[in-house]
């Protein structure tokens, strides 16, 4: 039977504030263990916890920017459970009344626009870690650094129908809370993780089927090949008349499977209670409409206003709208005078590739806006061909000098002297007359041949437009 | 001497803070063997504190309110460097790396930390007999209970061993003991005094609040310990009146309201006799009486054990034995830890109210219990709120019965649950309350008189009280030891 997946995500989001969520201890990734404590985030006997308002605002703007209904009241509660992590034996969180609710996020798959709902999105502490001894003791230990950290779990409806529509959720929600820089969204250090729920149900039919939880995702192409796995792994089993059982289940990521983790009956009866340490959180209008001033212009307004003012092609302002410092660059490019659409070119060509290949980012590359234009303006004049420029790129990006001075340094002007190209043509003509004859014979890819000969005796300096005519009219 | 003059005669230099101190180490020593009020007191700490204290410049002890003066802390009250236990056995072992809020503010105003009292395990009890340390004898007859929790610090203050100490009340603790040992308990407001270093029964709950021989002292001592703090979000920011100036006006055209449900059947004859009378010692100092409503008060006793419980089951749940206190030797595994660790650590009175907490917050039980027991609480408010339309204060019985023998409840937990019935209200509704000495009965046992006042109305209480002992002596009266 052909089955249709059913998919909703749960995104945790460490929240990128400089103190913990109810206490003063610093956030800082990769501290010696336990450096960063105190008292209140390792639940001593006698605390108390005082919310971090900065994470409120976190919160809000994120809100806002999911589009999201902020909730004018919300509170805490006590998610109840034992384990060594959770100092406290409980988690505080937010259970029926969560800061922010019923939003939504635009994303893209194969040029096609889609609404996924977002149900909700609540505030929570981070538990610590655990570290087991490798040398066989069986001893653990704790590290608290990370309890009291403050997450943003945001789940979405179970809009999605497909694993790139996961995918897709996944890279446009990043975008999202890059661009309000609400957090690092460093899946390594754990800033960004994600939980998927995925059932199955046969094409046409309306109700839901019974859904795994899937835990231990770390990068967003293993939620998508998780969710490939579930697909065929749930999809045998409705085959055989099995029936899928509510579980949660783990990825692992090296052998691309899921395995059962817990089944529902061995689920935890959280005991879920309003936290009475803590007052209800109260936002008024002028709160957060105080946040909504700080909203900077979001990916899907950016790109929309990209294809407008720079004329550009939907996938170009996509991909340059993916990270404001990108978008920035671009626009800064636009701002000294190129054109648009030729800077988007070498952009998502040259510039991007060169990033990736080397690792680095845009806000470290030695290539200034101001230097791929004036490296466009020596195109422009003819001073290089296109060809050559590429060459100067690869110098500027690595060295960071200027495209004019890598040109006459490296003696990369373009030949544009009508006699100098006259006579390297003149040479060629003679050292290929078997192609010369070829052509006049009818064969016209020998042209093509005879220009790639041209341009290598002149070591790729010569004008190609100029050779082009010159050689046209010889061969007359 | 109380507190309020000890302080002026300690201020002025008449007396050394170190002679007063050892006068009540001496007293200490000859009493506390009988009544057991102390689970620690060191000689040492309590001297050097003196010490310190008399090297203060006569300009630096004027603006100390509670320069030189002993208080003793309830061992529920984290005291940076100090054991602090719970009267538990889970927690043996563990020393407070920081101060309660209450006690850096002892601290600014100069009193000696005197000393930690006994306690009921957790401050789950009405006797003092859950304590895991010792059992505290009421020094008015040795073979009673003090009362809980706070017995000790009832207690420790009724036995002349310090003019002051600081308990915590969540059901009744602070105004029970007080009633029963025959001093002053006062309950603040949820809200007036921060609970930031009170290791926590059941968070809505719980304040701290001071025992003293007199309202005056307790006035003096609230002074110190309420205002907001920044380190406990549920702690009030509203201003904190000056109780000490409030105290001396009059009581006419005060309206005192007599909730009919407090007089119930099952109060001991002498207590609601000698509680009358008192209603008429108000009257004849010019306060109206009116009879009020409370309806909703039969719901108080079953309200409290959910609420509290639920609290409290996951409020206790971080002694697990993986940070601190104790942790069991034999546990194979983590579960293993977990039950071995509670089993052994826990009294039998805690493990009933977790496993209660546990079972009326549980997936299928939570709307028919904990949910419909917060429903009762807002009613319960409102019917206060009613009341407080009409009168200005409302006058009960602390305890339905004087001091019972040690022993006597302990095997019934619901007789001795009832002993609450009278103080659990104040609580539910987050209202001040003050246990008053209100005459003894014929076997010398102490009676007291509870004023339940509006959010935020200690004046009246403290008002009242003290105007009540101006004209009365019954806060006079002293245990024979």
């Amino acid at each position: 039977m052909k089955y249709e997946p059913v998919i909703g995500l749960e995104v945790h989001v460490q929240l990128d504030t400089k103190t913990k969520l109810f206490c003063g201890c610093s956030t800082a990734f990769g501290a010696r263990a336990n450096s960063q404590i105190c008292p209140v985030c390792i639940g001593l006997p006698g605390v108390l916890p005082v919310l971090n308002k900065e994470a409120v605002n976190l919160s809000i703007k994120t809100g806002l920017s999911l589009e999201c209904t902020i909730a004018p009241f919300s509170k805490f509660d006590r998610k109840n459970y034992f384990y060594p992590d959770l100092p406290k034996a409980y988690q505080v969180s937010q259970f029926d009344l969560p800061v922010n609710l019923n939003g939504k996020l635009e994303i893209q798959v194969d040029g096609k626009s889609k609404v996924i709902g977002i149900t909700r999105a609540h505030l929570e502490e981070d538990a610590g870690k655990l570290n087991h001894d490798e040398t066989g003791t069986g001893d653990s230990g704790v590290d608290y650094n990370r309890g009291g950290i403050p997450l943003l779990e945001i789940v979405s409806e179970p809009d999605m129908r497909s694993p790139e529509e996961a995918y897709a959720y996944l890279k446009a929600l990043k975008a999202i809370l890059e661009y309000i820089a609400v957090s690092d969204c460093n899946m390594e250090q754990g800033s960004l993780r994600c939980d998927a729920n995925i059932s199955l149900r046969p094409e046409g039919q309306e109700k839901f089927g019974t859904r795994a939880e899937i835990k231990n995702l770390n990068s967003f192409r293993n939620v998508q090949k998780a969710i490939y796995y579930e697909m065929d792994r749930q999809a045998k089993m409705l085959d055989a008349g099995e029936r899928v059982v509510q579980e949660t289940r783990l990825y692992d990521a090296v052998s691309g499977k899921t395995r059962s983790m817990r089944s529902k009956e061995e689920a935890n009866d959280y005991r879920y209670f309003p936290e009475p340490d803590l007052v209800p959180l109260v936002i008024d209008s002028a709160w957060s409409d105080s946040i909504k001033a700080t909203l900077p212009e979001l990916p899907q307004a950016k790109k929309a206003r990209f294809v407008k003012e720079f004329e550009l092609p939907e996938y170009d302002a996509g991909v340059l709208t993916t990270e404001i410092p990108l978008a920035n660059y671009f626009e800064e490019c636009v701002k000294e005078g190129a054109k648009p659409k030729v800077v988007s070119n070498w952009v998502l060509s040259e510039l991007l590739r060169k990033l990736n290949d080397n690792n680095e980012s845009i806000e470290t590359c030695k290539i200034k806006p101001k230097m791929i234009c004036e490296m466009l303006n020596l195109i422009d004049k003819g001073t290089i061909s296109g060809k050559i420029a590429k060459t100067v790129f690869k110098e500027m990006f690595e060295s960071g000098g200027s495209p004019e001075k890598i040109v006459q340094e490296k003696g990369l002007v373009q030949i544009a002297d009508t006699g100098e190209i006259d006579q390297i043509i003149e040479q060629v003509l003679s050292d290929n007359t078997k192609s010369v004859e070829d052509f006049r014979g009818g064969k016209k890819n020998a042209f093509g041949f005879l220009v790639g000969q041209v341009m290598k005796a002149s070591r790729g300096k010569a004008n190609p437009q100029m050779v082009n005519q010159i050689l046209g009219e010889k061969l007359k | 001497m109380s507190a309020f003059d000890l302080q002026k005669k300690l201020v002025s230099g008449d007396l050394k803070v170190t002679e007063a101190a050892n006068l009540f180490l001496s007293q200490h020593e000859q009493v506390d063997s009988k009544v057991n009020a102390f689970v620690e007191l060191e000689k040492e700490k309590v001297l050097k504190q003196a010490q310190a204290l008399d090297e203060l410049s006569a300009e630096q002890r004027q603006s100390k309110k509670l320069f030189g003066v002993p208080v003793a802390i309830k061992d529920n009250i984290c005291v940076e460097g100090t054991e602090t236990n719970c009267a538990s056995k889970i927690l043996k072992g563990f020393t407070a790396p920081y101060d309660a809020t209450v006690i850096s503010k002892l601290k600014e105003a100069g009193a000696i930390l005197y000393g930690r009292t006994n306690m009921d395990e957790f401050a789950m009890g009405s006797s003092t007999e859950t304590s895991s340390i010792k059992k505290t004898a009421n020094p008015w007859d040795l073979e009673r209970i003090p009362g809980g929790s706070s017995g000790g610090a009832a207690a420790s203050v009724a036995s002349g061993q310090v003019p002051l100490s600081i308990g915590s009340d969540t059901g009744g603790s602070i105004r029970q003991p007080a009633a029963l040992c025959g001093v002053v308990g006062f309950k603040p407001t949820y809200g007036r005094v921060s609970r930031y270093g009170l290791i926590a029964f059941a968070s809505s709950l719980d304040q701290i609040g001071p025992f003293a021989r007199d309202v005056k002292d307790a006035a003096l001592l609230l002074d110190v310990l309420a205002g907001a703090d920044p380190k406990d979000s549920t702690c009030s920011e509203e201003a904190v009146p000056n109780y000490l100036e409030a105290i001396d006006k009059d009581l006419s055209g005060l309206t005192a309201g007599i909730p009919e449900e407090y007089f119930i059947e099952g109060i001991d004859p002498e207590v609601e006799a000698k509680v009358k009378e008192a209603i008429a010692q108000l009257e004849k100092q010019g306060v109206k009486i009116e009879k009020v409503s409370l309806p909703h008060t039969k719901y108080a006793v079953s309200t409290y054990y959910i609420v509290a419980t639920a609290e409290a089951s996951s409020n206790l749940a971080r002694y697990d034995g993986v940070r601190y206190g104790i942790r069991s030797a034999e546990a194979k595994n983590l579960n293993d830890l977990y039950f071995q660790t509670r089993t052994q650590g826990f009294g039998d009175e805690v493990k009933r109210r977790i496993m209660l907490g546990t079972y009326v917050l549980s997936a299928g039980y939570y709307d028919a219990y904990y949910l419909k027991a917060l429903k009762v609480r807002t009613l319960m408010k409102q019917d206060f709120d009613n009341a407080f339309k009409k009168v200005d204060f409302i006058v009960t019985p602390t305890s339905p019965t004087p001091a019972f023998k040690m022993g006597e409840k302990v095997d019934n937990p619901l007789s001795m649950y009832l002993s609450d019935i009278f103080t659990i209200s104040a609580n539910l509704a987050g209202l001040p309350g003050v246990s008053i000495p209100c005459g003894l009965t014929q076997e010398n046992l102490p009676v007291g008189l509870q004023l339940i006042g509006k959010p935020f109305g200690e004046e009246t209480l403290l008002q009242v009280g003290h105007q009540f002992q101006q004209a009365t002596d019954h806060h006079k009266q002293s245990p024979l030891l």
